[in-house]
């Protein structure tokens, strides 16, 4: 096994340069790299200076070089708006998208397999079609325009839940979060429900649809004739078979709840990193649009990086094919 | 004659498609003795799988179980709830099937596999479990069986994971095994051999047989008696003598013909015309009439079951074939 | 009786069994149609600055216009009718989502053929893109182009369709490597037939059912995707309010209780997506083979 990690790390870091090529085009040749990098409301001189200071005046292989040893040492410029690193201020804010994200994702969870195990087991009940109707429902609603309808039902007319911002911090190995107080969690509630909607929906759908196709699988039926009871049978030979492309499909879609934490940061006023992206992009600070996209592309690359290690942890027919070849 | 340890009568097992019913299992009746193998030959989608299907209770909807009984050492199957006829399905009556690929689970260990056999039936140790399953696979002949308990299904080939199921098959020493085709889908030097051990093992054990196949070449070494199957209903029965030397029905001439070892050298092989019926679509009397070469107008009626000859011997058929002395 | 069922009635007749799937054509339908003849149903052409009095702003539902008539759904801050403003605001979302899907179909169904049916290094090129572009989240790489290339339609239009053609090039690509290894290919490969017959005649047909099923959800998502990023004001101008943003207009005045302005809009691209969803479902089940029971 650690030969083929070995092998999927250094993919990864292929993918990690290529990404930052087309970045690092994006911006530099492309884009005005002065607008980008430069602060707009600099003077003529200031714009002469940093030109120079930034190397903008030399050839593209030397911009690229600077830019990737600065990005090596963790520097992706300075924030026009905040004046501080782009990066720090970027992992400042991770904390609290994690938070969110991890929370929607274990409400998700939490809901919607026993939710879709049990839809696939009884299809044609009452319970099973209302499950699948409501999942068509789930994966329907807009996210936006469902977080704006409960901060109007929770907040506003019945008065519960505080309509945005984040609770109390408190630090939990050096790491702010909020989800040990109370008062955390009024704030934490509406958001990561909000953003568990979608991949709840999402979840009850491919459950069902995975019991039921394991189902007609003969290993059932020998399980069955075997005398195992029904527990047994659901709870271990379809289970374990279902939950391997679960799980996959579980870590790679946390990426997807971390993009769209940017629309629920928003409307919910959430410090996280997707706000400030929103507030970055309405503002014209492009260093912060840079961090957040290499931040970003990074986080993806690593995700993916474990759930294909998980993937082949879980399923023994690839993890020894692995191990062979 | 001692009592025998399964009677069938008048199984009618049903399907209710969007299409229409088909009626795959329709009024099959028979017996099986204890420590006896019956063979129950026929087509693909005579119903035979089917069968032992309704026999074990493992019918999956959109069948079920619509008419007759299934006794078993006095008790009667098709009437037990759920919870009961788990107790008797892998302890009393075992099934081992086609696909050895497919009925292993891909993602449980074999150990796994084995011991939830046995413990779902008694309050063992795991220990004392294991100990049994081991036991078991060096039983069917599979080499070096402590580390192979440990292995995936994948890691076998197909003879051995058939093997494997055997060995799960046989764990809890059942009454009766129903076989459905285990050697079909394994190569023809592994099929030898696997019916061999049953073979063995099951005489080893006492256990009666039910071995589910369209091959009669398989049957002629290995059962006592047989029962031909055709559409959803038994055409012959009789001991495995009279059925391969002097066989009553024209469906039975016509299996046997098709056998390649029984055609004398250079003649062309003989095949049986036309093509098994659709489930759906049954032709009225008796199903076998469009492919028969004795079919008259009489053959519109639907045939009952009837005893021939005088050794227990039943017939569904208005012209059966004469006995072979009278043929020369 | 059995067997005379041609695989079109048969779907036919399995969408009128399920009463979901008759209840999205019927929802889509609806839309469709009230996107179609906006003009001629709306109470008022919301952006004729002449119709509009700011005397009327932020009516609740049910108010009495000045000049006779009701705001049915209310007004928005402009005094502009939402029914009128949904109307014309579904039309819009919907030609946007169904446009970028049809750009997008169309590139995707030229890529993936051509992977297929090329092979070798062409296939394998096309095919990485592909795989790279569908692991990132599709909410994420059109934020970022939209943020790149600035506002206007034709900018959302060519962000929808490079979020949406993986997913299409991938679809057809399989459909067709399917269809390609079967024997008749080859043989006809053989026979030297022109390879625009081939891929007209064999490969096209058999990808259109799987095409079929991820091309009305892909509209549903457009649809969406589009006004998310048009509430986050990235998406179309102010000059072409697509559902997105009057859902938008109408934020601030959520916390001081005028629900509606927000409320409806979205109500009304719920029924489009759910609409679209439920019949995308039906097909999704009755083409699919395996679930033949």
């Amino acid at each position: 096994m650690p030969v083929f990690v070995v092998r999927r790390i250094l993919q990864a870091a292929l993918v990690l340069l290529v990404m930052s090529v087309l970045v690092f085009v994006g911006v530099y040749a492309i884009g005005n790299p002065v607008d980008i990098l430069i602060n707009p409301l600099a003077d003529q001189l200031e714009r002469e200076q940093a030109i120079a200071r930034l190397g903008l005046d030399k050839s593209l292989w030397m911009q690229y070089w600077a830019f990737l040893s600065g990005a090596l040492h963790g520097d992706l410029g300075r924030s026009f708006v905040h004046s501080t690193s782009a990066l720090g201020l970027i992992l400042e804010r991770m904390p609290a998208t994690l938070e969110l994200a991890l929370t929607a994702m274990l409400i998700a969870v939490i809901f919607g397999i026993p939710l879709g195990l049990w839809a696939g087991l009884r299809p044609h009940g009452i319970a099973g079609r209302t499950i699948m109707a409501g999942s068509i429902l789930g994966f329907s609603l807009p996210t936006f325009w469902v977080g704006l309808m409960l901060i109007m039902v929770f907040a506003v007319m019945l008065g519960w839940l505080p309509a945005s911002g984040r609770g109390p911090t408190t630090l939990l190995f050096g790491i702010p979060v909020s989800f040990l107080s109370l008062e955390g969690w009024r704030h934490l509630i509406m958001p990561a429900t909000n953003l568990a909607l979608f991949k709840l929906a999402l979840l009850i759908r491919l459950t069902r649809a995975g019991t039921r196709e394991a189902l007609l699988q003969d290993y059932v039926k020998f399980a069955r004739a075997k005398g195992l009871s029904n527990a047994r049978v659901i709870g271990v030979h379809v289970l374990r078979n279902i939950l391997i492309p679960i799980v996959t499909i579980i870590g790679l879609e946390f990426g997807s709840v971390i993009a769209f934490a940017i629309v629920t940061e928003t409307i919910f006023a959430w410090p996280g990193m997707g706000k400030l992206l929103i507030d970055s992009i309405n503002l014209l600070d492009r260093p912060i649009i840079v961090a957040y996209l290499l931040v970003t592309v990074a986080m993806f690359i690593v995700i993916n990086l474990i759930v294909d290690i998980l993937y082949s942890a879980l399923d023994p027919r690839v993890r020894l094919a692995e191990a062979k070849g | 004659m001692s009592e025998a340890l399964l009677t069938v009568s008048g199984l009618r097992t049903h399907f209710f498609t969007r299409a229409g019913v088909v009626k795959a299992v329709d009024d099959v009746s028979f017996e099986v003795g204890r420590g006896e193998v019956l063979g129950l030959v026929g087509e693909s989608g005579s119903g035979k799988s089917i069968t032992g299907y309704s026999i074990m209770g493992l019918v999956d909807p959109p069948g079920r179980i619509v008419g007759g009984n299934v006794l078993f050492d006095g008790v009667h199957l098709t009437a037990l709830p759920a919870e009961e006829m788990r107790h008797f399905r892998g302890n009393r009556l075992a099934m081992i099937f086609q696909d050895p690929m497919m009925t292993l689970n891909p993602v449980l260990r074999i150990d796994t596999q084995m011991v939830e056999a046995i413990l779902a039936h008694e309050n063992v140790s795991r220990s004392a479990a294991l100990e049994r399953a081991k036991e078991a696979l060096s039983r069917v002949g599979i080499p070096s069986p402590a580390e192979r308990l440990r292995g995936y299904p994948h890691q076998f080939s197909g003879g051995m994971r058939q093997r494997v199921a055997i060995a799960i098959a046989m764990l809890n020493k059942p009454d009766l095994i129903i076989a459905d085709e285990p050697t079909t889908a394994l190569d023809v030097t592994i099929q030898g051999q696997i019916l061999y051990e049953m073979q063995k093992l099951t005489r080893e054990m006492g256990a009666a047989l039910i071995w589910i196949t369209h091959d009669l070449s398989v049957i002629a070494g290995l059962a006592d008696r047989v029962c031909v199957m055709y559409a959803g209903r038994i055409v012959e029965q009789g001991t495995t003598a009279e059925i391969i030397c002097a066989p009553g029905h024209p469906y039975t001439r016509g299996l046997l013909d098709s056998v390649p070892g029984n055609a004398p050298a250079r003649e062309k092989l003989k095949q049986i015309p036309g093509m098994a019926p659709p489930p759906l679509d049954l032709p009225s009397g008796c199903p076998f009439r469009p492919r028969c070469f004795r079919a008259t107008v009489e053959c519109e009626q639907t045939p009952e079951t009837r005893p021939f000859g005088t050794s227990g011997r039943t017939l569904r058929c208005f012209h059966p074939l004469p006995p072979p002395e009278e043929e020369s | 009786m059995a067997g005379e069922e041609t695989p079109a009635r048969r779907i036919a007749s399995d969408f009128i069994g399920n009463p979901l799937a008759v209840l999205g054509l019927v929802l889509l339908a609806l839309v469709i149609a009230v996107a179609i003849f906006a003009p001629l149903i709306s109470p008022q052409n919301p952006y004729d600055l002449a119709q509009l009095d700011v005397m009327d702003s932020r009516l609740p539902p049910g108010s009495k216009a000045l000049t006779g008539g009701t705001y049915w759904l209310g007004t928005d801050d402009q005094g502009r009718d939402m029914l009128s403003a949904i109307f014309y605001g579904l039309r819009i979302s919907l030609s946007v989502g169904v446009m970028s899907t049809v750009i997008a179909l169309a590139i995707g169904l030229t890529l993936g053929i051509a992977a297929a049916y090329l092979g070798g290094r062409t296939d394998t090129v096309i095919m990485r893109i592909a795989d790279i572009q569908l692991s990132f989240p599709a909410i994420l790489i059109a934020l970022i182009l939209l943020a790149v290339l600035g506002q206007g339609t034709l900018k959302i239009v060519a962000a929808l369709v490079t979020v949406q053609w993986a997913y299409y090039a991938r679809t057809v690509r399989s459909a067709a490597l399917v269809e390609k290894r079967k024997e008749y290919i080859e043989a006809a490969r053989c026979l030297a037939l022109p390879p625009s017959r081939i891929v007209f005649h064999h490969l096209l047909p058999n990808c259109l059912p799987p095409l079929m099923v991820v091309a009305t959800v892909q509209v549903a998502a457009a649809i969406a995707l589009e006004a998310t990023l048009s509430f986050l004001g990235l998406g179309l101008p102010i000059t072409e309010p697509s559902l997105g943003l009057l859902i938008a207009n109408g934020y601030q005045y959520l916390l001081s209780g005028k629900y509606w302005i927000s409320f409806f809009p979205g109500v009304a691209l719920l029924i489009t997506i759910v609409g679209i969803n439920l019949v995308a479902d039906q097909l999704r089940d009755v083409l699919n083979p395996r679930l033949q029971r």
